[in-house]
């Protein structure tokens, strides 16, 4: 296989473990007020995710890093081209990333209120604009001869690109909250549980239309199939979660993503970035790539490094792998 | 103000507020790792409660640098797009590897740390520090090796066909001089300014003579680093000084406003006049010592901005090569100034508080506590040099600024980026700075007989 095949495939699995693993960050940070009814509560939700999200927001760091030095030309293109979302979203994980740190940080309840709602607005906006920004890509942009985005802003809010905003943001939320069944006891669980249950249909239509679309859209056999797979393993999440197996409803919510993920790479493959102008003007896995010499000084230190990254941060889940309760937070 | 001025002025902007953090992360991962070293060593609460005290001030710290640094990571792609076109091929690569090798490890075992209080075994959570600090230090590695590419480039060749810059030696990009030189000056002043933080907040406890148990050793121990680490950045500043004289000599006559080449070349302290070569009126000059920093010699020769200017428009054509000189000629002063200030106070507080002893001077309280901010004041002038040195490039010899700027980013769009940024770095300043002060005036935590109950609160967290 090329290189820029396997960097291609790398960097589809950044993104998907940055949406499996952030994912759920972003979905218990949406359900804070629903699910969290009196400040202990709502700390007890913070702290399930308190030693991991920021490792799980280094994914994102590692893909965009791993973009610029892969494929320089779509790291360019689309970070200037989707320029107003991607301040949008920065400015939302700033705000959730000190609010993370600071609320706790004081004893009134405003202090704790303002940062509540900062983790709320931060954890909507990315789990929204990340689906819009993939619809765009796969969709396919107005890109001119020299690969850059003429676009502008609102042509990037079309139907299929909302409706994949809407389906990363409700698989989010469904993931984040069988999360919190799977990290919590008592009656926070069996909340969360039920909860789960209940939004799993409309996501499950929501999600089914997206995928059904990309494929209609973009026939491709392999990417049909994917689709389907994330469909199941969708449905299988809302059976299992129905009947409490909450870790392999997690299990299922997880797939869901990586599937859905590795469908919209699939149907890019071998485009990164589609122009809608012309076909000449696309960028590709080939013209966008950096040297073969950069390629395989990268898959080396990937090959040796993600082992053990994998490792430790797996680690760090079995070491905080008991369930909370609402009794051990401190009032 | 075009694009181009905006999307300087954000980067400057963003990349100072960043490294505003970023050296009090680095130095105080480490002191921090020590204290709870010699906690677990000897079993003394007072480092206990010292390294939980200095620990809460880090997080509080830590916080911001982390998420400015997102911004950092996206803004070469959203500002900065034929710059990253022409240099992904390079640039990316150390970029990459920061985020993998560095940054899982940093934030992953922090999250250890902060929570793993009671559930991880002494010595276990112990390593998890260690390695956070290590992340840090790897972190800075990293993307200093990018810098020093852009001031420096080596390992490359510039491909005809496409004009993009592509690597040929990944072992010369990261064991370039530059890095080699800049890496142990950055960490010292990193050094330099945790030891300063220590050394101010505990001055501030020891006044009142509050909790004197945990500040007197704390103040020592910033005074002896800040001394330390402060002969480390001299000691390592000289040697870039040489290096960068060699690679970017510009840069060094421009440090010092120096018109003509001259042999021996002295420096000034300060000067009173235009600085454009013209009309000096008054400057306070120590002589060589220019030429001593320039080449390790007090007779050496040191080029004149008007010899450089005309041997660049040789080699890369007609245009204007020199930097802003008022910038470089006082950044580079303030950095110096403000770090042996540091080192100034340090010692003499050290000699005021010797054998047991808390003077009354209000002065001497007033400037160890006002130590705080000298170290980041250097940096940050020690980064506008640099920065502001090298150009009229992004990579020097190679690459202009002019024509690093995104294409398709309107000014508009530029413009609501930098205010939006900036009005957020504002606010979280303003509240980043209200807690460190509420928990630096908080003082040390007593600390309870801890239970072994594995169901009790977890303290430390949210
Ligand atoms: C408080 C911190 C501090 C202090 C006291 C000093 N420096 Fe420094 N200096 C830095 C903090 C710093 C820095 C912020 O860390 C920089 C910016 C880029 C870098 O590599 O380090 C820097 C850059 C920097 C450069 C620019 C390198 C380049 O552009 O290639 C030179 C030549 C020196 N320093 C030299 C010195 C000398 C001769 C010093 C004292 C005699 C000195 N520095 C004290
Ligand atoms: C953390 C300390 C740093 C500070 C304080 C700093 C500061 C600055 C400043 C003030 C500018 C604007 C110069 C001008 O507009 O004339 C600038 C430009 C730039 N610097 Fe740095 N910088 C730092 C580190 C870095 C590093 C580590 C990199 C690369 C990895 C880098 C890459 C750049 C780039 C790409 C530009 C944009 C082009 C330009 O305007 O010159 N900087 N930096
Ligand atoms: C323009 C270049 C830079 C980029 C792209 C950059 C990128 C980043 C990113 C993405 C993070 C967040 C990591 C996390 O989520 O854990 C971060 C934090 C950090 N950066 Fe930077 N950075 C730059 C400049 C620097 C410089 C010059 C240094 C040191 C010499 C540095 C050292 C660190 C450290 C130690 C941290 C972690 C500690 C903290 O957050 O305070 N960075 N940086």
């Amino acid at each position: 296989m090329e290189l820029t095949t396997v960097w291609f495939g790398l960097i589809a699995v950044l993104w998907a473990g940055y949406f499996l693993l952030e994912g759920f960050d972003f979905g218990v940070g949406i359900l804070l007020p629903v699910l969290g009814r009196d400040d202990r509560e709502r700390r007890l939700l913070i702290n399930t995710i308190g030693p991991v999200w920021d490792g799980n927001e280094v994914w994102l760091i590692v893909a965009g890093g791993a973009t610029f030095a892969a494929f320089p030309e779509w790291y360019a293109t689309l970070f200037s081209g989707f320029y107003l979302p991607l301040l949008l979203i920065l400015v939302a994980l700033i705000i959730r990333g000190v609010a993370f740190e600071y609320r706790g940080k004081r004893g009134d309840l405003r202090w704790k209120r303002g940062w509540d709602a900062a983790i709320v607005a931060g954890s909507v906006v990315p789990a929204i604009l990340w689906g819009v920004a993939f619809g765009n890509i796969v969709r396919g942009v107005r890109l001119d001869a020299s690969h850059e985005y003429v676009g502008g802003f609102f042509e990037l809010l079309n139907p299929y690109a909302l409706l994949g905003g809407l389906t990363t943001l409700g698989l989010f939320v469904l993931h984040g909250a069988v999360f919190l069944a799977l990290k919590t006891d008592g009656p926070m669980r069996e909340r969360a549980g039920s909860l789960a249950a209940r939004l799993a249909v409309p996501v499950i239509v929501v999600a089914a239309g997206f995928l059904l679309w990309t494929v209609l859209a973009h026939p491709s056999l392999s990417g049909a199939i994917l689709a389907l797979a994330a469909a199941v393993a969708l449905v299988a999440g809302a059976l299992t979660i129905r009947v409490r197996r909450e870790g392999w409803a997690f299990v299922a919510t997880a797939l869901t993503i990586v599937l859905a993920v590795a469908a919209l790479f699939v149907t890019l493959f071998p485009d990164v970035m589609p122009s809608s102008i012309s076909t000449a003007n696309s960028l590709t896995t080939a013209n966008a790539a950096s040297t073969p010499y950069t390629l395989r000084v990268m898959t080396w230190v990937a090959v040796v490094f993600t082992p053990l990254v994998l490792a430790y941060q797996g680690w760090t889940y079995w070491v905080f792998r008991k369930r909370l309760t609402v009794e051990r937070i401190p009032v | 103000m075009d694009a181009l001025d905006l999307a300087r002025w954000q980067f400057g902007i963003t990349t100072v507020y960043h490294y505003i953090f970023v050296p009090i992360t680095i130095g105080m991962s480490a002191l921090v790792a020590g204290l709870q070293t010699a906690w677990v060593r000897t079993g003394k609460e007072h480092y206990l409660r010292a390294t939980k005290f200095w620990g809460k001030l880090f997080l509080i710290n830590f916080a911001i640098g982390v998420v400015t640094g997102l911004v950092q990571e996206f803004q070469f792609g959203m500002n900065w797009s034929d710059y990253s076109r022409f240099v992904g091929d390079i640039f990316g690569a150390p970029l990459a590897i920061e985020g993998l090798l560095a940054f899982f490890l940093e934030s992953t075992f922090l999250g250890l740390w902060i929570f793993g209080w009671d559930r991880l075994p002494k010595k276990l959570h112990l390593a998890t520090i260690w390695l956070a600090s290590i992340g840090t230090l790897l972190s800075a590695y990293f993307i200093l090796a990018a810098n020093s590419w852009m001031q420096h480039p080596v390992g490359y060749e510039v491909n005809p066909g496409t004009g993009r810059a592509e690597l040929h030696s990944i072992g010369a990009l990261l064991t370039n001089s530059t890095t080699l030189v800049t890496f142990p000056h950055t960490i010292t002043a990193c050094f330099l300014t945790a030891g300063a933080v220590l050394l101010a907040v505990s001055a501030w406890h020891l006044r009142g003579k509050n909790q004197e148990d945990v500040f007197r050793p704390g103040l020592k121990l910033g005074a002896w680093v800040v001394l330390i680490a402060g002969i480390g950045v001299l000691i390592t500043g000289d040697l870039q000084a040489r290096v960068m004289t060699e690679q970017q000599p510009m840069k060094m006559a421009a440090a010092e406003a120096l018109y003509e080449t001259s042999q021996p070349a002295s420096f000034s302290i300060f000067t009173i006049g235009s600085l454009d070569g013209h009309e000096e009126v008054a400057s306070v000059r120590i002589p060589s010592l220019l030429s001593f920093m320039a080449t390790g010699s007090p007779n050496g020769e040191v080029e004149g901005i008007n010899n450089i200017q005309q041997e660049y428009a040789q080699k890369y054509g007609e245009g204007d090569y020199t930097p802003y000189v008022p910038v470089t000629y006082w950044s580079f002063r303030l950095m110096i100034g403000f770090g042996g200030l540091a080192m100034l106070i340090a010692l003499v507080t050290l000699w005021a508080v010797r054998g047991g002893r808390t003077p009354r001077s209000r002065i001497l309280w007033i400037s160890a506590i006002a130590t705080v901010v000298m170290p980041l004041l250097g940096n940050s002038f020690g980064w506008i040099f640099t920065e502001i040195g090298r150009q009229p490039w992004t990579v020097f010899g190679l690459f202009r600024t002019s024509d690093s700027v995104s294409p398709s980013v309107s000014t508009a769009e530029v413009a609501t980026s930098l205010i939006v940024l900036t009005l957020l770095y504002g606010v979280l300043a303003v509240i980043e700075v209200g807690l460190f002060l509420k928990y630096a005036r908080a003082g040390a935590p007593e600390i309870h007989q801890e239970s072994d109950d594995a169901d009790r609160p977890l303290a430390f967290a949210y």
